[in-house]
């Protein structure tokens, strides 16, 4: 009895250590982006909401955030169009060396930013091709296009075979057949990774910072924010992301998640 | 609407396995077809060339007189039940009916009109806005069978239909399939591997094996008048007793076997007549001897002599006994007795057969 209290006991410290360890830091960036002061650290001196309407104020923050917003849907719409056809080619049909291809699609998972980013930067410095918004969003679906790839390739099961066979069956041409039959019946794995797309690519910051000029996403103008030192502003605006993400994350709970849940 | 299939010498190889061996049918327009065979006979296989999903190595494929040899499936007046259902998971019913109209650009109202007509005919227009996974087996089969027909298709091939469902509600399905087929008059080919079945549905049977077709008739006549020995051990029991063609003694054929000399009229040798000295199977249907008060006199009975009982069970319809001929004790036979037959292990028992249950054919020589 008491070794069963004591190893519940040890099971509630572990567990709150675990918790703590993760989000204390951002607990505390949330906290502080409500002090009353200059200055970030403690001691914390009162609440207040000043350095969220500095952050709203802020014209180039704003723009920044708008611009992550955009290049975030727009790479991840892509990198999910782009990976659901791979995947669909190569789930459906007999390709001269596949599993090479695939491996090649999948490979720039292990490959890091920083080289990606440089990559790309000599390509288009070659190509006289201007950095841009633009840019910064092919970039993002280099690096999305083989996340998307792989969650839409493995749910793609044999199992899906008969029933688009059946949907050609009975007249569909296969455009119809993904159309109508494929991607509804993968649309919890299409969602699924278009919201990883775009929480990788919403807080991006080493092909963001490399690949853009003159428009940059949020991280990049975060990061031009802190050069200048810390400043509550800075955890203003990193707590709006985090709410940004948590937001997201609960959508996905709420409707992809429970979809799954109920047979 | 409804069309005839003709199936000409087709075969198909899958590298250097012959999955089919040039295989030829003629399927009249409105008949219920079943082929009928082993898992690895070719039964699936010769579906798939029907309906378009496998091309043929060689042969040729006709409906209604057009050569569809090379035509996709989609653009072949034939639709496929598939064994897994193959429902829309996302759809429900009336979409999943509604499909194939919709393919063929049909107006919203008008199709989901047809597709509750086709769920009506199926039994399950109350259900109409339901998902596929709301539904059992047996209700997702008749979805299936619903969008299958919706189309209007001449010839329906269903694959193995009712094999995921238990034997029960498979029984119930089959008597819902041939009425179905006889209201809308449609060429239905079906496959299963279960004689059963076969027998319960088909205006024809195929029976097929090793990419053959082994035998081709009514349910009664692959049953009773069997053309091959595999054909006949594949339609329920069966004994074979060993034999040796002697000498014609006018219309009939004397055969030599272990149970005594046998006059057999022509009709009995259903794959050919018998040269003298050809060595044969003598095919007997358990329920085809007769017991001890029917012989008497009868016209038409040979006698086999007496044999042994060494086990018997009671089947309820029937008494099913092993038997050992007393003229070649070391061979067991297989006998249906009458329910009240007064039947004990040891006790000897006079059999006979008409002339006329008896089927002889070429026997087999194993290599």
């Amino acid at each position: 009895m008491l070794r069963h209290r004591l190893s519940t006991l040890l099971a509630v410290i572990y567990a709150a250590a675990l918790f703590g360890f993760i989000f204390l830091p951002v607990a505390v960036l949330v906290l502080f982006s409500f002090q009353d002061g200059r200055l970030p650290v403690p001691p914390f001196n009162g609440f207040s909401l000043q350095w969220y309407e500095a952050i709203f104020a802020d014209r180039k923050l704003m723009a920044a955030l708008l611009n992550s917003l955009i290049v975030a849907t727009a790479s991840s719409a892509v990198a999910c169009l782009l990976g659901f056809m791979a995947a669909y080619g190569f789930a459906r049909y007999r390709l001269p060396g596949s599993v090479l291809q695939r491996g090649l699609l999948i490979a720039p998972m292990t490959v890091s930013y920083l080289i990606i980013a440089l990559g790309l930067l000599t390509v288009l410095n070659t190509l006289g091709i201007g950095l841009s918004l633009w840019t910064v969003g092919i970039g993002h679906v280099v690096i999305n296009l083989p996340l998307c790839f792989a969650i839409i390739y493995s749910s793609m099961g044999d199992h899906h075979v008969n029933i688009e066979r059946a949907a050609r069956d009975l007249g569909a041409s296969d455009w119809k057949v993904m159309l109508l039959v494929t991607a509804p019946m993968l649309m919890p794995s299409i969602l699924a990774s278009f919201f990883l797309s775009v929480t990788f690519s919403w807080d991006e910051f080493i092909i963001a910072f490399l690949l853009s000029r003159f428009n940059v996403t949020l991280p990049v103008e975060i990061w031009s924010l802190l050069r200048s030192g810390l400043n509550p502003k800075t955890n203003a605006i990193g707590s709006v992301v985090f709410l940004a993400s948590i937001a997201l994350l609960a959508i996905l709970e709420l409707t992809l998640f429970r979809k799954k849940n109920t047979p | 609407m409804t069309a005839a299939v003709s199936i000409r010498t087709v075969s198909r190889l899958f590298h250097q396995f012959t999955a089919l061996n040039e295989v030829s049918l003629e399927i009249a327009a409105g008949e219920f077809i079943v082929l009928l065979g082993p898992s690895g006979c070719g039964k699936t296989t010769l579906l798939s060339i029907l309906g378009g999903f496998l091309l043929p190595s060689s042969g040729q494929v006709l409906i209604a007189d057009k050569d569809m040899t090379f035509v996709p499936p989609a653009r072949r007046p034939t639709t496929t039940m598939f064994q897994d259902y193959a429902l829309f998971p996302h759809m429900c019913l009336r979409d999943n009916v509604g499909f194939g109209l919709r393919m063929r650009g049909m107006a919203r109202a008008e199709r989901y009109e047809k597709a509750l007509g086709f769920l009506d005919l199926v039994g399950l227009k109350a259900s109409s806005a339901k998902k596929p996974h709301e539904l059992s087996g047996g209700q997702r089969q008749r979805v299936a069978l619903a969008r299958a027909l919706a189309v209007d298709p001449d010839v329906l091939l269903l694959d193995e239909p009712l094999g995921a469902l238990d034997l029960k509600l498979r029984r119930q399905m089959q008597d819902e399939l041939k009425a179905i087929q006889k209201r809308v008059g449609t060429t239905f080919v079906h496959v299963t591997h279960d004689q059963e079945e076969a027998m319960a549905i088909a205006d024809r049977i195929v029976v097929m094996n090793a990419g053959r077709i082994e035998d081709v008739g009514a349910p009664a006549e692959i049953y009773m008048r069997p053309k091959s020995l595999f054909s006949a051990g594949f339609m329920g029991e069966v004994n074979f007793l060993d034999g040796k063609a002697m000498a014609r003694d006018g219309d009939d054929v004397l055969v030599e076997t272990p149970l005594g000399r046998l006059a057999l009229p022509a009709t009995a040798f259903t794959a050919g007549e018998a040269r003298a000295g050809q060595k044969l199977s003598l095919v007997i249907r358990p329920e085809h001897f007769r017991g001890p008060a029917e012989t008497a006199g009868s016209p038409g009975s040979l006698s086999l002599g007496e044999a042994r009982i060494t086990s018997s069970a009671f089947f309820g319809t029937h008494q099913r006994c092993h038997v050992a001929p007393v003229s070649s004790p070391s061979s067991s036979l297989v006998v249906h007795m009458p329910q009240t037959a007064q039947l004990a292990d040891g006790v000897c028992v006079p059999l006979a057969v008409q002339a006329a249950d008896i089927v002889a054919l070429p026997a087999v020589t194993e290599a």
